[in-house]
């Protein structure tokens, strides 16, 4: 029998952006809110030097990221298989503790554009329906760029981003990228100082006539106080930063730029070691939720109003238990939940190196520090006759790379013996990477479910994963490994090896890209979504589901931005308008 | 040194060896003993760790070595991973939570698998060493009368080659295979603090400056760093002066302590742009 608590205004199951968010606004509004969070804390003191600045624990032994022995998903390419789990963090790593991916990230802090927001629509526009990919299944937002601007502000200016704008209230301005959406005032901070590769990239694609412009990042460049009185240092480059804590508090995470405002206001509790198992719905609303604690005690804690506000995976997980919504069947094309998976896998890129007497000290660098452009991202150029849809931003890295992590050798380099370590020794300070996080269509066949043969360390069901590529993203990938050695060739690279989409999706490769979307999408009704327009259930009024789950397909774009917009968008609809008038918000 | 030393006097003669070639090279790369480091104390003080081997049996070791040895040479660019103790990193390494597999998710069923679903087998990481070893050793046998550590490198390399296409009892070679080159890069980059890349041979050989400093003034310039290595052990015992957040002060390395090899080595053929799906490196973002 579980033991149950007092009730709360708000829990928030899980404490990454969306909850620390979500959490620290409605406490300086007023609520009690308790955070639930599965994994451990992680504070500062945690992250004493020097033995923060281990590559072996962090870089690959994976330190803040969660074991599979305690959760994993089930792997199937499609539906005639049987799924298999993933034992080992093979195509990518999930966050764990207080913070969650917003931790371990490398702060690249992106805004979707307003085309993004009406792909279907604008696609079908101006190409016709026959542009649409067999089985895809993308979907307008019921959300406007326009709607969400004001959300993306306060999220960048909370983080304190480091960046150039590039179109501030419809004047495009030079140094930024003239392809985003219109904001309403330039960066909160001036962007970071750009390595040296990045410099030979900006020349080379400005000589191709390409826009360079700085990637938007969650690095300060200079100390900086957010809106909430939180200070942050400024960075010094030292390129343990992705996969790390920061020392200087120089990467905006939920611990430097939100927590300690939420904690201040003494209405704002997070509990650790906390996983919930159910959220318990009665007459049509959310009562409770049901967690064990780091005992294996089971505890219910009531609460007006819950947000599920856990990693994308999670989110699909606890309402697939907690029978919340529709199951997706991708047989009949019926029900939502898990429908629309998708992630930003096998990004192509260039590895090119020099045989001149370049130092490019590839240890040096930031998270973000990357330099990009966009003109062969999203719609920002003409498809006609390509054979697919979507784009691009194509960047120079300077994300701070270790030998233990970074070992460039020319493409065919026997891996052992002399011949590689001769190459390691001559590249490693001689090699530059472009990377190009790509469109991914969302369909039919691409979902999540729950398995009925494994289960996680709590004896509930893994979550299964039914994916594989399609051409439309092969399509696209092989377009962009020709761009991308267009500027290797440019950037006057002695050689170069580039790498694009395989044939099927493997569960044995480390792609090394995180970012998963859907599973609980946002849409106009309830019978193509899970959630509204202010990520509120459709069934359950006083449940919102927050987070990349309610991408109806991936852009371009690193997720992080718009999940702290949307965490923003719904904190204000809650205020605004939900706690006036519980109920439906649509 | 290992003990139980079937092979003692084949090893030292090795060693003497090892060190005779060293000791031929001039200023592209100085022998171990002659970094002039500050971090490099007499054995007896080291910790209590220091080469031993608490996994690997005496014949596990000495086929470990013999292995780490050609998959990273000692060669005219310097010490290789049995210099730079890598044998006593992957020992350290299968014992602890993350080398034992400890983490991994390994509850069944176990059934068959598509080749794309990864890494599907109940064995952790110390199981497929133990089997690896033993198969590798036994093929040796039968196929040379010899064990792997006793052939020569040529015949070393072939075997190790040939690993990748066979199946070792319950484990495929390629498994056994991937597992031990990854460890054996991890222990020649890793931080000593975890029992290899001894004296820092390995960042040396790429110019790493190892624990970072501030480089907000050195970012984005066409410059050598050329800083002797700094590991945790040594900021930890304070040998290393400190900026004021904490960040080593780096030292700027004498002439010829960091190697930095000027000629490109010769180009993979046949073609030096290769179309490939996998990547490389990994940048989980």
């Amino acid at each position: 029998m579980a033991m149950k608590l007092k009730p709360v205004d708000v829990v928030t199951i899980g404490v990454g952006w969306a909850g620390s968010i979500l959490g620290k606004e409605l406490a300086q509004a007023g609520l009690t809110v308790v955070g639930l969070e599965r994994g451990g804390d992680r504070a500062q003191a945690d992250f004493a030097l020097p033995q923060m600045h281990d590559q072996l624990k962090y870089e690959k032994q994976l330190e803040l990221f969660e074991p599979t022995s305690k959760f994993t998903l089930t792997f199937r390419n499609n539906s005639r298989e049987e799924a298999r789990p993933m034992r080992r963090h093979g195509p990518f790593p999930w966050g764990e503790g207080v913070g969650g991916a917003g931790f371990h990230w490398a702060g690249w802090t992106w805004r979707h554009t307003p085309w993004d927001f009406k792909i279907r629509t604008a696609t079908i526009e101006r190409y016709g329906a026959t542009a649409i990919p067999e089985e895809c299944t993308i979907q307008d937002w019921p959300i406007t760029y326009a709607e969400l601007e004001p959300s993306y502000d306060k999220f960048e200016y909370t983080c304190g981003i480091s960046g150039s704008a590039g179109n501030v209230r419809g004047a495009i301005k030079a140094g930024g990228n003239p392809f985003e959406g219109p904001r309403q005032r330039e960066f909160p901070n001036p962007p970071l100082t750009r390595s040296y590769g990045e410099t030979l990239y900006a020349k080379a694609c400005q000589d191709l006539g390409y826009h360079t412009f700085p990637t938007p990042s969650a690095q300060m460049s200079r100390p900086y106080t957010n809106p909430d009185g939180v200070t942050m240092g400024a960075c010094l480059y030292c390129g343990f930063c992705m996969n790390y804590a920061c020392e200087v508090s120089a990467k905006a995470t939920p611990q430097t730029a939100v927590l300690p405002a939420a904690f201040k206001t003494g209405k704002y509790e997070v509990r650790t070691f906390a996983n919930v198992t159910r959220i318990n719905v009665r007459d049509g609303r959310a009562v409770s939720v049901t967690y064990v604690d780091r005992q294996g005690r089971e505890i219910e804690q009531p609460a007006e109003i819950v947000l599920l506000t856990a990693f994308t995976w999670s989110n699909a997980q606890l309402l697939l238990l907690s029978g919340i919504g529709k199951p997706y069947d991708p047989v009949t094309g019926t029900g939502v939940v898990g429908k629309n998976y998708a992630w930003h896998a096998g990004v192509p890129y260039v590895l090119m190196h020099f045989d001149t007497d370049v130092h490019m000290n590839p240890f040096m660098g930031a998270g973000a520090l990357c330099t990009s452009i966009a003109d062969l991202a999203s719609d920002n150029f003409d498809h006609t006759d390509l054979g697919f849809i979507g784009g691009a931003i194509i960047q120079a890295m300077a994300m701070g790379w270790g030998p233990l992590g970074f070992q460039p050798t020319p493409a065919g380099t026997p891996a052992w013996g002399s011949a590689w370590k001769k190459a390691v020794a001559y590249y490693y300070g001689r090699s530059v990477q472009l990377v190009g996080l790509h469109d991914h269509l969302s369909y039919r066949g691409n979902y999540l479910s729950l398995d009925p043969a494994y289960r996680d360390s709590w004896g509930n069901p893994l979550l299964r994963l039914t994916y594989d590529f399609h051409p439309n993203e092969k399509k696209l990938s092989e377009f962009l490994v020709k761009a991308g050695e267009k500027i290797a060739r440019a950037m006057g690279a002695s050689s170069f090896g580039s790498y694009g989409l395989g044939d099927h999706f493997d569960a044995g490769v480390p792609y090394g890209i995180i970012h998963q979307v859907g599973g609980a999408m946002t849409g106009s009704n309830p019978s193509n979504s899970v959630v509204n327009k202010y990520l509120q259930s459709w069934d359950v009024s006083n449940l919102f589901v927050v987070g990349a789950s309610a991408f109806p397909q991936i852009p371009v774009f690193n997720p992080t931005g718009t999940v702290g917009a949307l965490a923003y968008w719904t904190a204000d609809a809650i205020k605004n308008r939900y706690l006036k008038k519980p109920g439906p918000l649509v | 040194m290992r003990s139980g030393t079937i092979d003692r006097r084949e090893f030292l003669a090795f060693l003497a060896s090892a060190a005779a070639v060293a000791g031929t090279r001039d200023a592209v790369a100085a022998t171990p003993d002659a970094y002039s480091h500050h971090e490099i104390r007499p054995a007896a003080n080291l910790g209590s760790l220091e080469k031993v081997y608490t996994f690997f049996s005496p014949a596990e070791a000495e086929f470990i070595e013999a292995a780490v040895a050609r998959l990273i040479p000692n060669d005219e660019l310097g010490p290789g991973a049995l210099e730079a103790d890598v044998p006593y990193y992957i020992d350290r390494l299968l014992t602890t939570e993350y080398g034992s597999g400890a983490r991994f998710y390994n509850l069944g069923p176990f059934g068959a698998t598509t080749a794309f679903q990864g890494y599907q087998s109940p064995l952790t990481p110390p199981e497929v060493y133990r089997i690896g070893i033993a198969a590798t050793n036994n093929y040796c046998q039968q196929k040379y009368e010899k064990r792997f550590a006793q052939l020569d490198a040529a015949a070393q390399d072939g075997v190790l080659n040939g690993l990748q296409a066979v199946s070792l009892e319950d484990v495929p070679g390629a498994t056994f295979f991937g597992q031990l080159l990854g460890d054996a890069k991890d222990g020649f980059f890793s931080d000593p603090a975890y029992g290899g890349n001894r004296d820092m041979i390995g960042w040396r050989l790429v110019g790493y400056p190892g624990v970072p400093a501030n480089y907000s003034t050195r970012i984005g310039k066409n410059e050598p760093y050329n800083a002797t290595p700094v590991g945790i052990r040594a900021l930890q015992q304070a040998r290393v002066p400190l900026d004021e957040h904490g960040h080593p002060i780096h030292r700027q390395a004498a002439a010829g302590e960091i190697p930095r090899t000027t000629a490109p080595p010769a180009p993979p053929k046949p073609a030096d742009v290769a179309h490939d799906a996998r990547p490389q490196a990994t940048f989980f973002m």
